[in-house]
C-alpha cells in the first residue's frame, strides 16, 4: 500500500507542477506550489509508514510549517505586487529588457 | 693574494644601479637636488673605487663573482667580474667621463622636465657600460650590452612629446638590434662550438680546437663583428647615430660620444683572440673602419646642423679604432678610445653650451662670430677639435691618431692604401671641424648668446680640455722618446703589435706627413671659409659639387636605400598580413564570447513563468541522468 | 483501509485537477479545499492519524483561509473572470503537460525499481511526539523561529501596503486639489 501512496504523491505532485507552469495568476501559481508541497509530505509519510518510523510523520510536519510560512509570505508580496502594478499577473513583475 | 680593494669590483656597476633604481622610484618626490646630488655622486663613487683599484693595481687578473645566474645543465654562467689591465682602463675612462657629463647635466638639464628621469637614465647607463666592460662573461657583457642599447633608446626619445624623438630612439634601437640579432647568433655559435661562456676560458678553448682560419672562427668573428657595427654605428649600421642626436647633449655626450659607441671597440678588443684565429674577419674590420671613417668625413663636411657634424665625426674616428683594430694594433685602437672619449665628450658639452646660449639654435650657419661672447666655449672647441684633427706634439689626438696611421702602414697586417686611407680621414677630419669652429665662432655675430656657463658646466670642461692636451703622453711612441707607458700596461690583456714590417717610411717619417696634413687642411678651410670666402661660392656653384654635397649630406643615400630596401618592403608584408589565422583565432574568441553574450542574454528576460519552468526542466533532467 | 485510500486518491486527483484548471479563483479555492481533505484521509489511511488530523487542522484550516483572504481582497473572484479568460493556457497547457509527463514517468520508474510493496504501518500520535520532543527538539526550535520569521516578515510587507494606502488618503485629504 505504501507504494500507492507514493503514486498519489507522484501524480499530485506532477498536477501542482503542470498547474505552476501553465498558469498566470500568481494567486494560482501560488495554489499549486501548495498543492506540490501537499504531495511531498504525503511521499513521507508513506515512507515512514513503510518503514515504521515516526520520522516520515515528522518530516511531514516541518513541510507543514514551512509551507504556512511560505503562504503568509508569499500572499504578502502578491499584496505588495498588486498595489504596485494594480494586477496579479506573473508577466507584469518585469522591469528587463532582454 | 689580491688587494683588498679588489674585492669592492661588484660596486662599481651595483652603485649607479642602485641609485637609478632609486632616481626611478622615488626621483620625483627627492626634488631635482637631491636627484643630482645623488646621480652625481654615485658615479662618482664608481669612479673613486675605479681608481682606487687602478692604484692598488698589481698585474694579476682577477675575478670576481658575484652570483650564480643560470645553472641549467651543462650550461652555466654566472655574474663574474673579470678584472685585467683592459677593464682597468675601460673603466677608469668610463666613470670619470661619466662623472664629469653628470656634473655639467646638473646644470645644463636645468630647464627641461623630466630632470629625476634624466639622472635615473644616465645611472642605468653607466651601470650597464660598467656591467658590459667588467663582465667575464659574454652573456653577461650581452646584458650589459643590450642595457646600454635601451638607456640609449631611452634617452634619444627622452623628450617624448616631440614625435620625431622618439622616432629616432626607435630608429636607433632598431638598427642596433639588427646588429644584436648577428651577436647573439654569435653567440650560439660560441656556445655550441666550444661549449663555454666564459671570455677567458673560450678564448682559451678557440685557439686549442681551431687553427689559423677556421670557418667556426670566421662566422663566429664575423656575427660578433655584425653586432659591433651595429653598436659602434660603423658601415653599413651607421644611419642611426646622426639621427640620436635629438637626445639631450649630455646623453649625445656620454652615450653617443663617449661610451656606448665604443663597446664595439670594446667588444673585439676583449675577443682579439678570436680576431687572431679568423684573418677574413679581421680584414673585414679594418676594412669597415677604413669606409667609415671616410664615408662619414665626407658626410660630416656637408652638414649644418652642429651636433649632427660631431655625430658623423664621431662615427668616423671609430673607423679608425675600427681600423686599428684591423690591423692588430689593440692597445692604438684603446688608447684613442680613451683620447677620443676626453675630446670628443668636450666637443659636445661645448655644442651643448653654444646650443643653450643661442636657444636652441642648432644650425651653425644661423651662428657666428661667438669666440668674444662665449670664451670658454670657444676655446673649448678649439683646444678639442686640434685633438681632433691631430695638433702636432700638444694635443693627445695626435699622438693616438698618430699611432693608429702609423700603425695602418706598418703593422704585419697593415698596407699602404690603409695608411693613405687615414691620411685622407685625417685630412677630412680637420677640414670640417675647423669649418665647424670658423663658421660658428668668427664672421660676424648673427645670433647674441643669452644663458652663459655657470661653475657646473665650466669646470668638466676645464677638466676635459686639460686631459684632451695631455692624455697623450700616456703613450707617446719610442721614437719620439716616450715610453709607450699605455701600450705596456695593456700588453697582458692586449698582444703588442709584431715586428712591424719593413717600410719606407719611419714612425717619425709618418707622424710627420700626419702633421702636414692637419696644417694643410687648417689653411685650406681657412682660405676657403674666411679669407676668400668667393671661392667656396665657386666651388659650389658647379652641378657636379651641388650634387656630391647632396649625397654626402644625405649621409650617400643609405637612408633613402635602407628605406625602400628594407623598410617599405617590410611594412607593406605588415599591413597585408594583418588579418591572418593567428589573428582570426583571436578575433574568433572575442566573437564567441559576444555570440555566447549575447545567447545567453534571452534567458534573462524577467519573466518568472519562464524561470520557474527552466527550473522545472533543470531538476527533471536531473532526476533522469540519476535514475540512469 | 486499502479500498479508503483508492477512494480518497481518486478524490484527491479528480479535484486537483478542477482545481489547477478553473478559471474562477474562488472555484479552484473550493475545489482545492476537499482535494486536501481526501488527502487527509488517505494519510488516515496510511497508518498516520495525528499527521491526517494535523492536515485538515493546518493545511485546510489555516493555509487556504489565508488563501481565501487575500482572493476576496484582491477582488479576484467574479469580477476579473474577464482578465482571466484572457489570461487563459489554452495552448499553454501543452509544454507543463510534457513536463509533467516526463517527470511523472521518471517517478514510476523509480517506483517500478523498488522492493516489493509494504504494508502501511501504524504510528501513532505518541511515538510522533516522543521522536519530535527527542530526535528533533532542534527541528522543532528552528520551526518555530521560521514561523515567527514569517508573521513579522508578513506584517512589515502588509504594513506597508496599508500604510501606503492611508499615507495617500491623508496627503490627498490635506493637500486637496490642486
Amino acid at each position: 500500500m505504501t507504494h500507492m501512496g507514493l503514486l498519489l504523491a507522484a501524480v499530485l505532485f506532477v498536477l501542482g507542477l503542470a498547474g505552476l507552469l501553465a498558469r498566470r495568476n500568481l494567486l494560482m501559481i501560488l495554489v499549486s506550489i501548495e498543492i506540490m508541497l501537499n504531495a511531498a509530505g504525503l511521499a513521507f509519510i508513506a515512507a515512514g509508514a513503510a518503514w515504521n518510523q515516526p520520522d516520515g510523520q515528522v518530516m511531514f510536519l516541518f513541510i507543514l510549517t514551512v509551507a504556512a510560512a511560505e503562504v503568509a509570505v508569499g500572499l504578502a508580496l502578491v499584496l505588495q505586487l498588486h498595489h504596485q502594478t494594480k494586477s496579479v499577473d506573473a508577466d507584469r513583475a518585469n522591469r528587463m529588457r532582454g | 693574494m689580491h688587494p683588498a680593494i679588489y674585492n669592492a669590483l661588484w660596486l662599481e656597476p651595483v652603485i649607479p644601479f642602485a641609485s637609478s633604481f632609486v632616481l626611478l622610484v622615488a626621483g620625483r618626490k627627492m626634488g631635482r637636488r637631491a636627484a643630482a646630488w645623488l646621480g652625481s655622486c654615485s658615479i662618482l663613487a664608481s669612479f673613486l673605487i675605479a681608481l682606487a683599484i687602478a692604484v692598488a693595481w698589481d698585474g694579476a687578473p682577477f675575478t670576481q663573482t658575484v652570483w650564480h645566474w643560470i645553472a641549467v645543465g651543462s650550461f652555466q654562467v654566472d655574474m663574474g667580474l673579470y678584472l685585467d689591465a683592459l677593464s682597468v682602463v675601460m673603466t677608469l675612462a668610463v666613470s670619470f667621463v661619466s662623472f664629469l657629463i653628470h656634473v655639467y647635466s646638473t646644470e645644463h638639464m636645468r630647464e627641461s622636465e623630466g630632470y629625476e628621469r634624466f639622472f635615473a637614465y644616465m645611472n642605468l647607463f653607466v651601470a650597464s657600460m660598467l656591467t658590459l666592460t667588467l663582465a667575464n662573461n659574454l652573456l653577461l657583457l650581452l646584458l650589459g650590452w643590450e642595457g646600454v642599447g635601451l638607456c640609449s633608446y631611452l634617452l634619444i626619445g627622452f623628450w617624448y612629446g616631440d614625435e620625431a624623438n622618439g622616432l629616432a630612439g626607435r630608429k636607433a634601437f632598431i638598427v642596433t638590434r639588427t646588429g644584436d640579432t648577428a651577436f647573439i647568433l654569435g653567440l650560439f655559435l660560441l656556445f655550441n662550438q666550444l661549449g663555454t661562456l666564459d671570455i677567458q676560458p673560450l678564448l682559451q678553448r678557440a685557439a686549442a680546437h681551431w687553427h689559423v682560419g677556421a670557418a667556426a672562427a670566421e662566422v663566429a668573428a664575423f656575427l660578433l663583428l655584425g653586432g659591433a657595427v651595429g653598436k659602434s654605428a660603423q658601415l653599413p649600421l651607421q644611419t642611426w647615430l646622426p639621427d640620436a642626436m635629438a637626445g639631450p647633449t649630455p646623453t649625445s655626450a656620454l652615450i653617443h660620444a663617449a661610451t656606448m659607441v665604443t663597446a664595439g671597440v670594446y667588444l673585439i678588443a676583449r675577443m682579439h683572440g678570436l680576431y687572431e684565429l679568423a684573418p677574413a674577419a679581421l680584414f673585414a674590420v679594418a676594412l669597415i673602419g677604413f669606409a667609415t671613417l671616410l664615408l662619414a668625413g665626407c658626410s660630416a663636411l656637408t652638414q649644418h646642423d652642429i651636433k649632427r657634424i660631431l655625430a658623423y665625426s664621431t662615427v668616423s674616428q671609430i673607423g679608425y679604432m675600427f681600423l686599428a683594430l684591423g690591423v692588430g694594433a689593440w692597445s692604438a685602437a684603446i688608447f684613442h678610445l680613451v683620447t677620443h672619449a676626453f675630446f670628443k665628450a668636450l666637443l659636445f658639452l661645448a655644442s651643448g653650451v653654444v646650443i643653450h646660449a643661442l636657444n636652441d639654435e642648432h644650425d651653425i650657419f644661423r651662428m657666428g662670430g661667438l669666440r668674444h661672447k662665449l670664451p670658454l666655449a670657444f676655446w673649448c672647441f678649439v683646444l678639442a677639435g686640434c685633438s681632433l684633427a691631430g695638433l702636432p706634439l700638444i694635443t693627445a689626438g695626435f699622438y693616438s691618431k698618430g699611432l693608429i696611421i702609423w700603425q695602418a702602414y706598418s703593422s704585419p697586417l697593415g698596407t699602404t692604401w690603409l695608411w693613405i686611407g687615414a691620411l685622407t680621414g685625417a685630412f677630412l677630419t680637420a677640414l670640417y671641424i675647423f669649418r665647424l669652429i670658423f663658421v660658428v665662432f668668427y664672421g660676424s655675430e648673427k645670433l647674441a648668446p643669452q644663458h652663459f656657463p655657470g661653475p657646473a658646466v665650466q669646470w668638466p670642461m676645464v677638466v676635459l680640455a686639460f686631459l684632451s692636451m695631455v692624455a697623450g703622453f700616456i703613450d707617446l711612441p719610442v721614437a719620439l722618446g716616450g715610453g709607450e707607458h699605455l701600450s705596456r700596461f695593456l700588453a697582458p690583456a692586449l698582444p703588442l703589435v709584431a715586428q712591424a714590417r719593413p717600410t719606407a717610411l719611419g714612425e717619425i717619417g709618418s707622424e710627420v706627413i700626419a702633421a702636414i696634413v692637419f696644417f694643410v687642411g687648417v689653411y685650406l678651410i681657412y682660405l676657403f671659409q674666411l679669407q676668400r670666402p668667393s671661392l667656396t661660392e665657386t666651388l659650389m656653384a658647379g652641378g657636379f659639387t651641388q650634387g656630391l654635397h647632396r649625397y654626402w649630406y644625405s649621409d650617400w643615400g643609405m637612408d633613402w636605400l635602407y628605406d625602400r630596401a628594407l623598410v617599405r618592403p617590410t611594412i607593406a608584408v605588415a599591413r597585408a598580413d594583418q588579418h591572418d589565422v593567428v589573428d582570426l583565432f583571436f578575433a574568433g574568441i572575442g566573437a564567441l564570447c559576444g555570440g555566447l553574450y549575447r545567447g545567453l542574454r534571452l534567458t534573462q528576460n524577467g519573466q518568472v513563468r519562464r524561470y520557474a519552468a527552466w527550473i522545472a526542466a533543470g531538476a527533471i533532467l536531473l532526476l533522469v541522468v540519476g535514475l540512469w | 483501509m486499502p479500498v479508503l485510500f483508492g477512494f480518497a486518491a481518486i478524490i484527491a486527483i479528480v479535484a486537483t485537477v478542477m482545481a489547477i484548471s478553473r478559471l474562477n479563483a474562488v472555484h479552484a479555492l473550493l475545489y482545492l479545499v476537499p482535494s486536501l481533505l481526501a488527502v487527509a484521509v488517505a494519510i488516515y489511511a496510511l497508518g498516520a492519524p495525528y499527521l491526517a488530523a494535523l492536515e485538515v487542522i493546518i493545511y485546510a484550516g489555516a493555509i487556504m483561509v489565508l488563501f481565501v483572504f487575500v482572493t476576496m481582497m484582491l477582488n479576484l473572484g467574479e469580477a476579473s473572470k474577464r482578465q482571466e479568460q484572457q489570461w487563459q493556457p489554452g495552448r499553454g497547457w501543452i509544454g507543463p503537460t510534457i513536463l509533467a509527463g516526463l517527470l511523472f514517468a521518471a517517478f514510476l520508474v523509480s517506483l517500478l525499481r523498488a522492493g516489493p510493496p509494504t504494508a502501511a504501518h501504524y504510528v501513532g500520535p505518541h511515538d510522533v511526539g516522543l521522536a519530535l520532543m527527542s530526535t528533533y527538539v532542534l527541528g522543532v526550535e528552528l520551526a518555530s523561529m521560521l514561523l515567527m520569521g514569517a508573521a513579522v516578515a508578513a506584517y512589515h510587507l502588509g504594513v506597508a501596503v496599508v500604510g501606503k494606502q492611508q499615507k495617500a488618503a491623508e496627503t490627498a485629504a490635506k493637500v486637496g486639489t490642486p
